[in-house]
């Protein structure tokens, strides 16, 4: 989803994307904080507090990569980007790197001239209705009238989605998250659908969560994740490997309270590596030996992450599912650190 | 005659009988009611109707503001206290107040400096907008935007220094070679002024200490009410007298001045604002190299001013067409020239035509200085889209956000219309 993209700015983009790129790792360093691009605020993945700091899930992976980079999760200047100014703003060189749950498509990944780095969140398209509908599976909702996000793939998956079961519905067209949280409360629809973690936040600010439910059917892949520019692959692989430090380091039970009982090493030579007390990886991406140390203790391990910003312990309240670790049953698969 | 008429009558009063009071139905309160509200049958069923939409309204949302509570750290500790019954959890506003008017990245410790600069606004517009109070104000209404700017973004003394500098030597040449020419005047004054600021360039740096008096806020931290104020402010205070060039250039009898007026006009109006801001945020960022940008919230109130003056532009060409040609001819015939002539008959006439259309533009301006949200600057309603309601503690609280937003939108756009009307009056010498 999320689709809507100022097409004719982009051909610029591509153009300026080169000139913009090389050394980011570099200019990261001179200028001693790493600009990251983040919403301008989704619960759970990036909003700032009371205090004006910024939190969050993606907001974390920034701050790992500040972590690895700088020694310091503290150094990063967070720009805010709407869904329209994103893609420019990081191809113009205005930002280092986004995390701003961003489904990676093909178009973007290789029109766009973005890369994809990896996957910190695994979504898909879901259906909230209310119980009292009395309705279990999206296939019995024949005829029934639809709150969706006008513009966004969202709508495609949905009429792909209904065509395939051959049955018929109703669209409500909206415009914000917010409005169609109004609208579906509001009785306007039958059902509300956007990605499955936004309707799991939008149903925790309802006045009572528990009247509502999500449908089992997740009708389409949205697998969000960070992303640099084409056209500095040391700078890229850095924050690939710092994204799968926090994966890896979920899988090897390494948490940010163990960390520095590990970190003077272990039996387990793939732990030792990670944590660079063994083997020089940190050299070869261009910074310290601890770099993975300092991204882990910057806000834990992917778990850790989870837990504390998205997970059944939170208001979002959302559940590990694809997003646990491949040994669980789920999609997280770190390559090896070797 | 007088005299039989004298004893004819055995009783004459020589004082005046006291006046009885007025009957009870046509005096004080019975009386205002029955003649405004139940004048007859039709007045008295609308009266009806009013009381009872009134009472709908009321009934609805009084429980919800006078039940609304202020002191919770969430929306469902709201929620708990409420119990299901109606109340606004209007503890969002005590919690957030400094970040909608101030921005969440603007530092705490110093709120107090935008805050002066908010107060000195009153004092520098106050000559200009009454002016009954002495002139000789207008000097600290020309400091203001130099002290206002130090206030806010800090920094080093000297930048507004140079600046204010630049500003004198380009008006010195301007005196110096307007006697002559008005043209050389001008643009050797704007070519002095753009000397000296190129010259600062290089000496502020030098001057600059590690640690400024007032420390240094980057533009990017600017945000909440204090950035629709500025934008409103600088902008509308900017495209006045750039929207005035701009109505005369239109009239001009030199087609090269006439032509860049139409074109410049005619695109800028025909182009949505929003387009505007989005060539500002995202497409100017190509132009430059990326440590070299010029500050985001310049480039936005360019763009604003430029669109605003546009509008004022065919706002003040509408006080000019409605002059009569009489007014021009005199003007011609005492033997005033064309800058005499203007700033004596014709402008003041032809901007007293357009006050009301200027405050449109003025009021509709400073709404839309609320649009800066879409390109990801945290202006009133950007934080609230934004940040707020994406808290998990604070999503889903819209009422009294918006109202809040609303309110203080109102207060300002009221303040403005009451003014121009107070204006109108008092510039009101035709015979009507």
């Amino acid at each position: 989803m999320r689709k809507t993209v100022l097409f004719g700015a982009l051909t610029v983009a591509g153009l300026a994307a080169s000139a913009a790129a090389a050394g980011t790792l570099d200019d990261v360093k001179a200028r001693g904080k790493l600009n990251c691009g983040v919403t301008t605020g989704l619960a759970g993945f990036a909003a700032p507090d009371a205090n004006g700091e910024w939190n969050g899930f993606d907001v974390d992976v920034c701050r790992a990569v500040a972590a690895a980079v700088l020694g310091d999760p503290k150094a990063v200047e967070f720009v805010p980007t709407t869904g329209k100014t994103r893609f420019t703003a990081l191809a113009s060189g205005e930002i280092d790197m986004l995390a701003r749950n961003t489904t990676w498509t093909f178009s973007r990944d290789v029109d766009l001239k973005f890369d994809f780095v990896g996957v910190n969140y695994y979504d898909g398209q879901g259906f909230l209705v209310p119980k009292e509908l009395g309705v279990t599976s999206a296939k019995e909702l024949d005829g029934a009238t639809v709150c969706i996000q006008t513009g966004t793939t969202t709508e495609l998956n949905l009429a792909d989605f209904f065509r395939a079961n051959n049955i018929s519905y109703e669209p409500v067209p909206i415009e914000t998250n917010a409005e169609g949280q109004q609208q579906y409360l509001a009785g306007a629809c039958d059902t509300y659908t956007t990605d499955a973690s936004g309707l799991a936040a939008t149903r925790a600010t309802f006045e009572d969560p528990s009247a509502h439910a999500l449908l089992p059917e997740i009708i389409s892949k949205e697998p969000l994740g960070p992303l640099v520019r084409h056209g500095d692959n040391e700078w890229g692989d850095l924050v690939r490997w710092t994204l799968n430090a926090l994966i890896a380091a979920e899988e090897y039970g390494v948490t940010s309270t163990n960390i520095a009982e590990l970190s003077a090493g272990t039996n387990n030579p793939e732990i030792n590596r990670l944590l660079g007390t063994e083997g020089n990886l940190g050299e070869m991406l261009g910074l310290s030996a601890d770099w993975a140390k300092n991204a882990i203790m910057a806000g834990g391990n992917y778990g850790e992450i989870f837990a504390k910003n998205i997970g059944e312990a939170t208001p979002i309240g959302l559940a590990r599912g694809l997003n646990a670790q491949w040994t669980n049953g789920g999609l997280l698969y770190s390559p090896p650190f070797r | 005659m007088s005299d039989t008429h004298e004893h004819s009558v055995a009783f004459v009063r020589t004082q005046a009988v006291p006046a009885a009071p007025p009957p009870f139905q046509a005096t004080g309160p019975v009386k205002w009611v029955r003649e405004n509200l139940f004048a007859n049958i039709p007045n008295a069923i609308l009266t009806l109707l009013s009381f009872y939409a009134i009472y709908v309204v009321l009934s609805a949302t009084l429980p919800w503001m006078l039940n609304g509570i202020w002191n919770t750290q969430s929306l469902a500790e709201c929620r708990e206290i409420l119990q299901g019954a109606t109340g606004a959890c209007f503890s969002v506003l005590v919690e957030r107040w400094n970040q909608l008017l101030f921005g969440f990245t603007y530092p705490a410790e110093i709120y107090w400096r935008p805050t002066l600069a908010f107060v000195l606004l009153f004092l520098a517009a106050a000559p200009v907008l009454f002016f009954d109070l002495p002139r000789k104000l207008l000097v600290f209404t020309a400091l203001y935007p130099f002290i206002a700017y130090y206030l806010i973004w800090g920094g080093t003394v000297w930048t507004p220094v140079f600046a204010l500098l630049g500003v004198v030597g380009g008006f010195l040449v301007y005196v110096r070679f307007v006697r002559n020419s008005f043209a050389a005047g001008f643009f050797g004054g704007i070519a002095a002024a753009f000397v000296i600021w190129w010259i600062a360039g290089f000496i502020v740096p030098m001057l600059a200490w590690e640690n400024p008096v007032l420390a240094a806020v980057p533009s990017r931290d600017m945000g909440g009410f204090m950035l629709n104020m500025m934008l409103g402010v600088v902008c509308v205070s900017l495209s006045l007298p750039i929207g005035i060039a701009l109505a005369l250039g239109r009239q001009s009898s030199m087609p090269l001045i006439k032509i860049i007026c139409v074109v410049f006009i005619e695109f800028v109006r025909g182009v949505p604002l929003i387009t505007l801001l989005f060539v500002a945020s995202v497409v100017l960022a190509y132009f430059f190299p990326p440590d070299a940008t010029i500050d985001l919230i310049l480039r936005v109130i360019i763009m604003i001013t430029m669109f605003s003056s546009a509008y004022i532009a065919e706002v003040i060409r509408g006080g000019l067409a409605a002059l009569p040609k009489g007014q021009y001819e005199a003007a011609d015939s005492l033997g005033l020239d064309y800058p005499q002539a203007m700033r004596l008959i014709i402008l003041p006439q032809a901007l007293k035509i357009s006050i009301p259309g200027i405050v449109n533009v003025a009021v509709g301006l400073f709404k839309d200085t609320t649009l800066v949200s879409v390109i990801s600057m945290f202006d009133l309603v950007g934080m609230i889209r934004g940040p707020i309601l994406a808290s998990t503690e604070w999503n889903g609280v819209y009422w009294e956000l918006f109202m809040f937003a609303a309110l203080l939108f109102f207060i300002v756009c009221y303040g403005i219309s009451q003014y121009s009307q107070w204006l109108e009056r008092r510039l009101a010498t035709d015979h009507r």
